[in-house]
């Protein structure tokens, strides 16, 4: 907190405004600070057309089409009439601008409303809005309305202090959050009162992390309380099931977090646009070899001119330029002429197509998950076409390969196994079948035991997969022995086992009230089969319940003895949840596993029935609740691999913590002891852990430690001063997690199952037959990720699975020497070359972290493509990202990540293109994605369908673009030798501008939205094709189609000159045919190109050659003078009536489009 | 309620019952699914199709190949380049209103209609500064335009006081050269007719240009100047017909429609009047030319030509031969791949 004076920069002083209430507004304290109005628009109405053309002119192909434009003003380069040369720029730019014109006036107008949103200030006048709230209001939220800015919680209606927000529009994540206030700030009983608030908040600047926040509030007795982002309310969450809550406006407008964090898509350049712009560099090249040959060849000529002829005009003094002068100015003049070599359009069209592309991703119903109601989003707007060029999938395992619907399926107590075989894989019937055995079961367990009346609301509770767990029947009776004999033995280790599993979380509990859209989705009626069988447990139920009443009188007398101990607190807490009725229980987890967890231990009875910041209420079997008080919860990091929770025991008043993690995280940790037993279980319980990885399960550890008053009281003094330091907090919090966990002793351990998603191992196989090579990038144990790889067929059974774990560096560069060395062999071995066997590659993060230094990256790299797949175990995120941008840089190679949580976003960053999946654990993976799927399966036809078609059709648009462009402009190159280089044009202007804009720019947009070379059927039957279409746009491809542009435009020049040859036709005769055949090429190319012609196809492409035909009659019918110097009068009609010009446009087409032909 | 579930299968029968608001159309358009015609080439199309398209190229190109031969033409370069050509006294520039004589023979009766042409090589009337150098709004009868014309025109806009009618380079460098065709009838020389009305566009004639509204026509062109290089005004170009003057004259117009190519003819006359309606009889001519356009300075060629028309135009042998190898390669190329078809697919299919 000392250092908090040096740092006045950056940090705040909050006060409250209601002092200064009606004074000027100089006098306001917090009048340096921006008030919570918003405005997103760019533009103002005033300076709309110079902000957005400046903005325009920051692309560099506007700037070349001005200066092009301004040199035709200067009129010894000229080439059209000045005016209209600005044409073609005009309208590009006026598009672009209506686009941000419409745009801006969406946003201006969501502005608008979001700032008239009512709002209540308090001792503001009564009706507020949005826009009013300045820092430093009071501001009150009721249930289901949104924060209009961020608040310092100080109230809520909940006795507790809590209020719960719902995050979704902010991060997509639906489950509640809690918040909790800040006590003894305000006078808050019975009614909140801002007048008492006479403190400082202090906090920091605003930034945009969503997680952190970081504030102080100095009391007037120069106390300090500090907090964080639990006391935080967001701008934008949504209030829910809390009545109201009061807060303090710490920033407002501009400065909230979620408006900090309201970043513009991201601009991704994909490959081919790269390819493209060194293409548009050769156009470029080639567009100035052109013009010296124009400028040379004008020279020459007037060189070889032996005096003035009459058709030389001559300057107003009446004599020539010199020949060199003029071959100066011809240069520009054919820049001018020859422009649209660079195809200024392109780009526009690009977009275009983009756009296309994106509304049939968007809608395609194949990527539509019905389970969630999901379509495919696409977040980058601007490299579909790279999803055609991937070459290396990297993937998150858990929640992206699985469903990461976690299943509890097996546990370990105390080095005891309980398999939990009732617990398999259901098949509907089989389900119910075992359900109803299984009630009948209980009745049994239930009569004879007793105690176990919490056990039938699991059972029967609910319905979805996560939720429903079976108990061993071993465990079952384990359990009912340490609850009946618990007076004897203090606390069974059983027993806290599964007080571990319901404390040892975050699940918040969801109430009745709570109309949640997860809750309704549960309860709807199920198809009559099942309504038959649905009786039976009900009747069950009765009865049961009947024996929960008797149960009640025959507990033992110890528990009652319990009850008597308790204090107030707890007493009168216990009645609060007793009117809860378990069966309208619903949790909600931050990660399924917890979840999991919490509903196993329901399912033993350990039912968590609240959970505030202070208090956790569980009803243990015997039908009793206990109330633990929570003195501080260690949360989950990913360096520490643990959580923990310490509490105060309610019976024994013990301060207990306990702390579950991944087993590497807390065995070590574990209390050295000598006593044989105690490391048996350690032992024991770790051969368990084993297995169940080796079957693919999720692991966790489970352990406990009782920590003594005075050890706790020192700790809390630590623990507090980390959690108000705003310099450093999290390093020393989790300073303060490590402190205390030590010394833990082992309770057991669990295995919780986290099935395949649907379809993995078809997608993965498919993938790979698409010649990409498939990594899996998972924090999971070897054994759990080389089991899931088998089952997703990643690894194959015949395949050579190299392991590479080793300890220290040595080891490493050897291993790797030596198993490159024997990878190189095998490969080269002639008896290898067709067998389907494949290498796969299984290494761990600690190698990892040695094959990713300086030295050996190459070699890792050289071994890593030379396998199949590769299999990274127990990797952090960094190293994932790490992996990813060694393997992009390296190879040179397109790298596709695909992952669901923030454990994947560096990765999804760091690739080419990211992939959110959006699942079960929230949603940061798909903020930071540039295309968001619901299921993994999706991949499949995102990249293999629409990869390949948007790939490919932009790939062709864009070389048809370039053949167009120089097939047309060319004829204007071939007339300059037969004019003298002069830069005359045979064709009138309009209709070049008109050929480019109306006539020839619809067909390839068409073409690059709707064309199918290959049916999704097909693409999804053959994944190879993939593979074959990568190559549509090379080197060799652009130039090809140069070339076939420049042979086509000789062929549509010359076949007219040709035939013309000696006649008395005038200049634009000449050119209305030209301009004719050269639309007809140009469509008919298009239409070789086109492989699939729809109704769509049709009617444009007809549609394009009608409006030509049309709009050119329409304007030789009424241009008679209208463009001096050219003369279109009549042109068209006079051929149209000549049956030459339809023989002439006959051979032509024929003749340029049949090599293509071939 | 829904106790049971757990399984894939009855979950989804549970969301169908729902409304999935964000699911996309399911229809052809939207899933691509649009039916769509793949022109596919196999062997019974593209050889059949081979075959037809070169034989209806073969018969176009007979067709115009004939036609093309059948047009006589008859081209005579009168430059006066030779020293024993009888213009070569004329193609000294100093030489004013010099007149010479071409003497031909046509052996064999030359069809008519007749269309006798002009001919100028190496003339680049495509020239764009040249094709910029005119003022249509002059042209189209502007008086406005006769005071002040366009800058287009410039530098034959003015002649440093008045303003030139009509200005620029184009009207300015016309073509001036005139022709009298004589046929020796008996010894004495008697002159074919020419027919002057039409040669030029009809839209030229009757839209584009027009003379001012102003009779007589000489008082529109008060307080102007003839171009440079003309010896007579516009409003007297042809003395022999009033109505054939101004910018509506055909020579005129026939000039201002620029050739696209350096090397080209315009119709000068028509020869199809009385005795010459079927043609020009076998005979000897002579044809008397007043040479006035100087050609040599720019190494250029004048030539006369004397020909007829028929559907196609003018004598083009081009067309026809390219229809010809086009269509016989069409042939060609089936035939291979007839043989290449029946070498490779019938044993795949046996």
């Amino acid at each position: 907190i000392e250092k908090m004076g040096r740092n006045k920069k950056d940090i705040r002083n909050l006060v409250s405004n209601l002092p200064y209430e009606g004074l000027g507004k100089t006098k306001q304290p917090n009048r340096y600070f921006p008030g919570n109005a918003i405005k997103t628009t760019k533009y103002t109405l005033l300076l709309f057309i110079p902000m957005n053309l400046f903005e325009q002119f920051h692309r560099l192909a506007n700037i070349y089409f001005v200066c092009l434009a301004i040199l035709n003003f200067v009129p010894v380069v000229n080439a059209f009439q000045p005016e209209v040369a600005l044409i073609p720029i005009c309208v590009i730019l006026s598009l672009a601008a209506l686009k941000a014109a419409w745009e801006d006036f969406r946003r201006y107008r969501s502005d608008r409303k979001l700032n008239n949103t009512p709002c209540f200030i308090y001792s503001r006048f009564t009706k507020s809005r949005w826009k009013d709230v300045r820092v430093g209001d009071f501001v009150k939220v009721v249930c289901n309305e949104i924060v209009p800015a961020d608040l310092l919680l100080l109230h809520s209606s909940d006795p507790s202090g809590v209020c719960h927000i719902e995050t979704s529009n902010l991060d997509g994540e639906t489950n509640l959050k809690q918040r909790r206030a800040m006590s003894g700030i305000c006078i808050s009983d019975p009614e909140f009162k801002p007048e008492s608030f006479n403190t400082v908040v202090v906090c920091e600047k605003p930034n945009n992390n969503l997680n952190h926040f970081k504030c102080y509030v100095e009391k007037p007795d120069k106390d300090k309380v500090g907090t964080g982002i639990e006391s935080l309310l967001l701008r934008g969450c949504k209030m829910r099931n809390t009545h109201h809550a009061v807060g303090f406006v710490v920033y407002a407008g501009h400065e909230t977090k979620s408006m900090l964090n309201n970043n513009a898509p991201r601009y991704k350049r994909s490959k081919l646009e790269r390819k493209l712009n060194t293409d548009v560099i050769f156009c470029v090249i080639l567009l100035l070899s052109m013009c010296l040959v124009g400028a040379l060849g004008h020279f020459l000529w007037l060189q070889a001119l032996p005096s003035g002829p009459p058709y030389l005009v001559p300057d107003s003094n009446g004599h020539l330029d010199s020949p060199s002068l003029s071959g100066f100015y011809m240069f520009f003049t054919m820049i001018i002429l020859l422009q649209i070599l660079i195809p200024i359009s392109l780009y526009v069209s690009i977009e275009l197509v983009k756009i296309g592309q994106i509304y049939f991703i968007t809608n395609d119903i194949d990527l539509h998950d019905d389970e969630t109601d999901r379509r495919v989003q696409c977040k980058t707007l601007n490299i579909t076409e790279d999803l055609g060029q991937i070459e290396y999938v990297f993937s998150d395992k858990t929640g992206t390969l699985t469903e990461n619907k976690m299943v509890f399926r097996r546990c370990s107590i105390m080095g005891t196994e309980y398999p939990h075989k009732e617990n398999v894989k259901c098949s509907t019937f089989e389900h119910a079948l075992t359900n109803s055995l299984y009630i009948i079961y209980i009745l049994y367990v239930s009569t004879c035991f007793g105690g176990f009346a919490a056990i039938r609301l699991a059972v029967l509770g609910e319905p979805e997969s996560g939720e429903d767990v079976i108990p061993d029947r071993k465990l079952l009776q384990q359990i009912s022995r340490a609850g009946n004999c618990s007076g004897s033995q203090e606390i069974d280790p059983y027993l806290d086992f599964f007080l571990g599993l319901a404390i040892c979380n975050t699940v918040a509990v969801s109430m009745a009230t709570a109309q949640r859209q997860r809750v309704n989705a549960n309860s709807v009626s199920l198809p009559h089969i099942f309504t038959s069988w649905q009786r039976k447990p009900k009747r069950s139920r009765s009865i049961l319940e009947d024996l929960v009443v008797e149960e009640d009188h025959f507990n033992p007398p110890v528990k009652k003895e319990d009850f008597e101990d308790t204090t107030g607190l707890q007493m009168c807490s216990l009645h609060a949840p007793s009117d809860t009725n378990s069966d309208n229980l619903s949790y909600e987890a931050e990660s399924p596993d917890e979840a999991a967890l919490v509903y196993a231990a329901k399912a033993y009875g350990f039912t968590l029935l609240n959970r505030t910041p202070d208090s956790v209420t569980l009803r243990l079997p015997s039908g009793e609740d206990l109330v633990f008080e929570v003195l501080d919860t260690l949360t989950f990091d990913s360096n520490r691999k643990r959580m923990s929770v310490l509490v105060r025991h309610p019976i024994t008043r013990e301060y207990v913590l306990y702390t579950k993690g991944a087993d590497y995280a807390i065995m070590e940790l574990l209390v050295k002891t000598e006593i044989p037993w105690q490391k048996n279980i350690a032992a024991g319980t770790q051969h368990h852990l084993d297995c169940y990885a080796k079957d693919g399960l999720r692991t966790l550890c489970f352990t406990k430690k009782v920590v003594s008053y005075k050890e706790y009281e020192s700790w809390s003094v630590n623990r507090q001063r980390a959690l108000a330091a705003i310099d450093h907090r999290e390093e020393l919090v989790m300073d303060t997690a490590v402190q205390l966990e030590t010394g833990l002793s082992l309770l057991g351990a669990t295995g919780i199952e986290d099935r395949l998603q649907e379809s993995v191992p078809d997608t993965i196989v498919a993938l790979r037959e698409a010649g990409i090579q498939v990594w899996v990038l998972t924090g999971d144990k070897p054994e759990t990720a080389v089991n899931i790889g088998y089952a997703c067929r990643l690894l194959e059974e015949e395949d050579l699975v190299i392991n590479m774990s080793c300890k220290n560096k040595l080891v490493c560069t050897s291993i790797l020497d030596c198993t490159l060395e024997e990878v190189r062999r095998y490969s080269e071995d002639p008896r290898n070359v067709d067998t389907t066997q494949g290498i796969s590659l299984v290494i761990d993060g600690c190698t990892l972290t040695m094959a990713l230094s300086s030295d050996l990256q190459d070699r890792f790299v050289d071994l890593a493509k030379r396998c199949r797949s590769v299999l990274c175990c127990r990797v952090t995120p960094l190293q994932k990202s790490r992996v990813v941008k060694m393997v992009r840089e390296k190879l040179k190679v397109m790298t596709l990540a695909v992952g669901d949580g923030a454990n994947d976003v560096s990765m999804i960053q760091a690739a080419d293109i990211g992939i959110g999946l959006s699942g079960q654990e929230g949603m940061q993976a798909v903020m930071a994605s540039d295309f968001a799927i619901s299921r993994f399966k999706h991949l499949n036809k995102l990249i293999l369908v629409h990869g390949h078609w948007c790939y490919t059709r932009l790939a062709n648009m864009i070389i048809y673009f370039f053949y167009k462009n120089v097939a047309y402009v060319n004829l204007l190159f071939w007339y300059q030798f037969f004019c003298g280089f002069s830069g005359t044009t045979m064709i009138d202007y309009w209709l070049m501008i008109f050929f480019n804009l109306f006539f020839t720019s619809v067909p390839p947009i068409m073409f690059g939205i709707m064309d199918r070379d290959v049916s999704a059927e097909m693409l999804l039957g053959v994944p190879e094709l993939y593979r074959m279409g990568q190559g549509e746009y090379t080197f060799s491809t652009f130039w090809v189609s140069m070339l076939d542009a420049f042979y086509q435009s000789l062929v549509c020049f010359f076949i007219p000159y040709l035939a013309y040859q000696d006649s008395d036709i005038d200049v634009f005769t000449f050119g209305t045919p030209l301009n004719t055949i050269s639309l007809f090429t140009i469509i008919l190319h298009l239409s070789i190109e086109i492989k699939a012609w729809t109704v769509v196809h049709w009617v444009i492409m007809l549609g394009s050659v009608a409006l030509y035909f049309i709009v050119t009659l329409v304007y030789s019918a009424i241009c008679v003078s209208c463009n001096p110097p050219s003369n279109p009068y009549w042109i068209l009609q006079s051929q149209m009536a000549d049956p030459m010009f339809y023989l002439l446009c006959i051979i032509t087409t024929v003749v340029a489009l049949m090599p293509r032909y071939y | 309620m829904g106790k049971e579930g757990g399984c894939g299968q009855n979950k989804t029968m549970v969301k169908q019952e729902q409304e999935l608001a964000n699911r996309p159309d399911n229809t052809a358009f939207t899933q691509q699914r649009l039916p769509a015609w793949q022109p596919m080439l196999s062997a019974g199309i593209v050889i059949p199709g081979f075959v037809i398209i070169g034989l209806a190229f073969i018969g176009i190109g007979v067709a115009l190949f004939i036609t093309s031969k059948n047009i006589q033409v008859m081209e005579m370069d009168y430059t006066g380049f030779e020293p024993d050509s009888d213009c070569f006294k004329c193609s000294n520039p100093e030489e004013k209103n010099c007149v010479c004589q071409l003497d031909f023979n046509i052996s064999s009766r030359f069809e008519g209609p007749v269309f006798f042409y002009y001919g100028l090589s190496n003339y680049f009337q495509n020239y764009r500064r040249y094709g910029v150098s005119k003022d249509d709004a002059q042209l189209s009868g502007d008086l406005d335009n006769f005071k002040s014309p366009s800058d287009t025109c410039s530098p034959y806009d003015t002649d440093g006081i008045k303003p030139i009618v009509p200005c620029g380079s184009i009207a300015n460098s016309m073509f001036n050269d005139t022709f009298l065709l004589y046929r020796e009838v008996n010894g004495t020389n008697e002159l074919v007719p020419l027919d002057g009305k039409g040669i030029a566009w009809w839209t030229d004639y009757n839209v584009k240009y027009r003379n001012p509204n102003v009779t007589p026509l000489k008082e529109a062109f008060e307080g102007t100047v003839k171009p440079l290089f003309w010896p007579r005004p516009a409003y007297e170009l042809d003395t022999s017909d009033p109505n054939n003057n101004g910018f509506i004259n055909q020579d005129f117009l026939v000039w201002m429609r620029r050739a696209a190519l350096p090397d080209f003819r315009k119709l000068y006359r028509r020869i199809a009047q009385g005795d010459y309606a079927r043609g020009l009889p076998a005979g000897n001519y002579s044809l008397k030319i007043a040479y006035n356009y100087p050609v040599l300075s720019f190494q250029g060629r004048k030539k006369v030509v004397f020909s007829n028309v028929s559907w196609m135009g003018g004598r083009n042998d081009f067309l026809g031969i390219a229809y010809l190898v086009i269509g016989s390669m069409c042939v060609f190329m089936s035939i291979v791949m007839l043989i290449v078809y029946a070498k490779f697919k019938f044993p795949e299919e046996d």
